[in-house]
């Protein structure tokens, strides 16, 4: 028989803080162990970047899951379900309907058709330095976001997980949290981060698996029981129905419109989703990865169902509010009632080198993005050779790390988890219609994607400006003035129709034709795979 | 080392507008495009539908069917079967379809290449160390 504590005891939740910190020490070990003998073989800049292309479907599937599954889908999901109930499950929805835009538009032809960055499927037949240009500025737009509300993520996590809560304690964390990525992806290259990535996804899955089971146990795995007891809990039927968090009003209703396309059409055209494609030697293993993510990231936000559930009730809305680290909290505070300081130590250890596979992930891509796009092909012109670019790429890694880590910092304690949706937002509205049109469009020319990713990013981020995220509300980040034109909070509804009526406007004002043949050998490659990057074997 | 970029002059002998227009070609692009760009607009209709309901039809999303379980639910959870069948369908349909047809054009294409780059090879007879060919 399971013992189970009658309430859950937030004070006590400090007593593990050195189990907390033993267990993600571990982690770190094992992983470096792995890093440092992943990077023996780190030669060429497709070893850097790509990692050889040596893994399987089946590797990259669970690393893209890794990638993928981000705190704010681990502790915000669970955390929102917990709290505001249907309302947190409908985005679970949006993030895995996603992967079939990746899967039946993106993956593959990417894969057959570029090398290491997004830029390099979008200037196979337009020309180079423009769109290598504004595809870098919007890759790195896309990191920068993710990265800061990963970074500022983790400051208030450990509020929560190791009981710090002053100031400096937190930036201290922050500062070792940056320092492993950036020692991570400087050593390791993509090889480490995607090692990192798969077996942080294997303690996840299997962590919130045993969880889910344990919930579910509890309730004579009748999921209708589960629901029952949450409503008891929160003394609020409403609970089981759409609507508690974006029904309040005509705008909220209009916001989640916009959040779910954010989600739907982002996904597919996240660089750091996009790079992990180079990393299979072939379109197939490329297909096969997104299969793998599709069920692994599908069957981890079905367990977050039950997890939030499950916190909601038998933690209870209320304890987990007024817990340190807020929403955050729901499922650090489920596993401690499931299972003690042990499960909680693990969760908590999980969460960690969740921050940690996630921002490396996008750190690696940043720093491709700019060696790849901006250094060697638009400052160097293609002349440089590859040893010169990887070491480009690796000391873009420490800037971009020392950058995260200083930003980490200075917004910890700010409202940003805005910005992951930004990110979203910013990727389906610069990247997405840029890639499909060049890949399915004959006519797309140099000035539609131009016009297209610059109006797409530039429009997301003046409406977030002028949105209540960033004034005028009791949340916003400016609480005293209020500038606040735009109504909603997410501006995809807006930014994504008007990036893809930009990229077919500026293709047909555009006087400039580009070359038919470019196109036929982009198309028969992008189908057919002739040609496409090969596996590096050593 | 790396066999890295297929360059210039190994896609010489292959003009890609002519495969383009090929009739084997055109009907693997048919296949392709018959299959994902209507599978793509019906999972995204389908979304969307279930995004107006969770938005505007809350009293019909929370009818209950069985227990505690109601419409909401239910279709929140048919997008996850729809999504895993669409994978499914998705990767026979490429396996049966796509994969034997794709494979045999791209077998003929670099059977060509390669043979140019032998015959490149053979003349010159200081291609060594080049390694950006194709090498199948």
């Amino acid at each position: 028989m399971i013992t189970i504590p009658m309430a859950v005891d937030v004070a006590a939740l400090k007593d593990t803080t050195l189990l907390n910190i033993g267990i993600f020490v571990l982690f770190v070990a094992v992983t470096m162990i792995i890093v440092l003998r992943a990077s023996r073989n780190n030669k060429t800049a497709a070893d850097y970047y790509a990692a050889g292309r040596s893994f399987t479907g089946s590797q990259n599937g669970t690393a893209i899951a890794g990638d993928y599954l981000s705190a704010a889908s681990f502790l915000g999901i669970t955390g929102a379900i917990a709290i505001n109930g249907y309302d947190g499950f409908m985005y679970s929805i949006g993030f895995l309907v996603a992967w079939l835009v990746a899967l039946l538009l993106v993956a593959e032809l990417l894969r057959n058709t570029g090398k290491f960055t997004m830029a390099d499927v979008l200037s196979f037949r337009l020309r180079q330095r423009p769109v290598r240009i504004a595809a870098a500025i919007s890759t790195l737009a896309v990191c920068f976001f993710y990265l800061l509300a990963q970074m500022a993520g983790a400051g208030s996590l450990v509020s929560l997980l190791l009981g710090i809560s002053d100031w400096g304690g937190q930036a201290l964390v922050i500062i070792v949290v940056g320092a492993l990525m950036i020692v991570y992806v400087l050593i390791g290259g993509m090889k480490g981060t995607t090692w990192v990535q798969i077996i942080k996804a294997i303690l996840l899955i299997a962590g919130a698996a045993v969880m889910t089971l344990w919930v579910l146990a509890i309730y004579g795995f009748n999921l209708s029981s589960l629901l029952g007891a949450a409503v008891e809990t929160s003394g609020n039927p409403a609970v089981l129905n759409p609507g508690l968090q974006y029904g309040k009003s005509e705008a909220s209703k209009l916001d989640f419109m916009s959040l779910a396309m954010a989600l739907v059409l982002g996904t597919a055209a996240l660089p750091h989703v996009l790079m992990r494609f180079y990393t299979v030697p072939t379109a197939k293993e490329a297909r096969k990865s997104v299969v793998w993510s599709i069920w692994l990231i599908g069957i981890f936000y079905l367990f977050t169902l039950v997890l939030g559930y499950g916190a909601a009730a038998l933690v209870g809305a209320d304890t987990i509010k007024s817990a340190p680290g807020g929403v955050n909290s729901a499922a650090p505070l489920l596993a401690f009632y499931l299972g003690g300081p042990v499960l909680l130590g693990f969760i908590s250890a999980v969460a960690f080198a969740t921050i940690l596979a996630v921002v490396a992930g996008l750190t690696i891509t940043a720093a491709a993005s700019f060696a790849h796009d901006i250094y060697a092909n638009v400052i160097a012109k293609g002349k440089a050779d590859a040893e010169t670019e990887v070491k480009v790429a690796r000391r873009t890694v420490v800037v971009i790390g020392i950058l995260a880590i200083l930003g980490g910092i200075f917004a910890n304690g700010q409202n940003v988890a805005f910005l992951v949706a930004l990110a979203f937002a910013v990727a389906a509205s610069a990247n997405l219609p840029t890639i499909v049109y060049s890949l399915f469009w004959r006519k797309f020319t140099t000035q539609g994607a131009v016009w297209s990713m610059y109006g797409g990013l530039g429009s997301a981020i003046i409406l977030i400006i002028f949105s209540p995220v960033v004034s005028g509300g009791a949340t916003s980040m400016i609480k005293d003035a209020n500038f606040a034109l735009f109504p909603l909070s997410n501006p995809g509804i807006v930014s994504i129709p008007l990036a893809f009526f930009l990229g077919w406007l500026g293709t047909v004002l555009d006087k400039n034709k580009e070359d038919p043949a470019k196109q036929a050998e982009m198309e028969v490659r992008s189908l057919t795979g002739v040609g496409a990057e090969k596996a590096v074997d050593h | 080392m790396g066999k890295d970029a297929l360059n210039p002059d190994a896609v010489a002998p292959v003009d890609f507008q002519e495969v383009q227009a090929s009739e084997q070609f055109k009907e693997l692009r048919k296949r392709h495009r018959s299959f994902v760009f209507p599978m793509a607009v019906a999972f995204l209709l389908w979304y969307l539908a279930y995004v107006l309901l969770a938005d505007y039809a809350v009293d019909f999303m929370s009818t209950k069917v069985w227990g505690n379980i109601n419409i909401g639910l239910i279709l929140g959870l048919l997008q996850f079967v729809s999504t895993f069948a669409i994978t499914s369908f998705y990767v026979s349909y490429s396996n049966r379809k796509l994969d034997p047809l794709a494979t045999e054009i791209r077998n003929e294409l670099e059977a060509r290449i390669t043979a140019h780059d032998q015959a490149a090879v053979a003349h010159s007879g200081a291609r060594g160390g080049n390694d950006d060919g194709v090498t199948t």
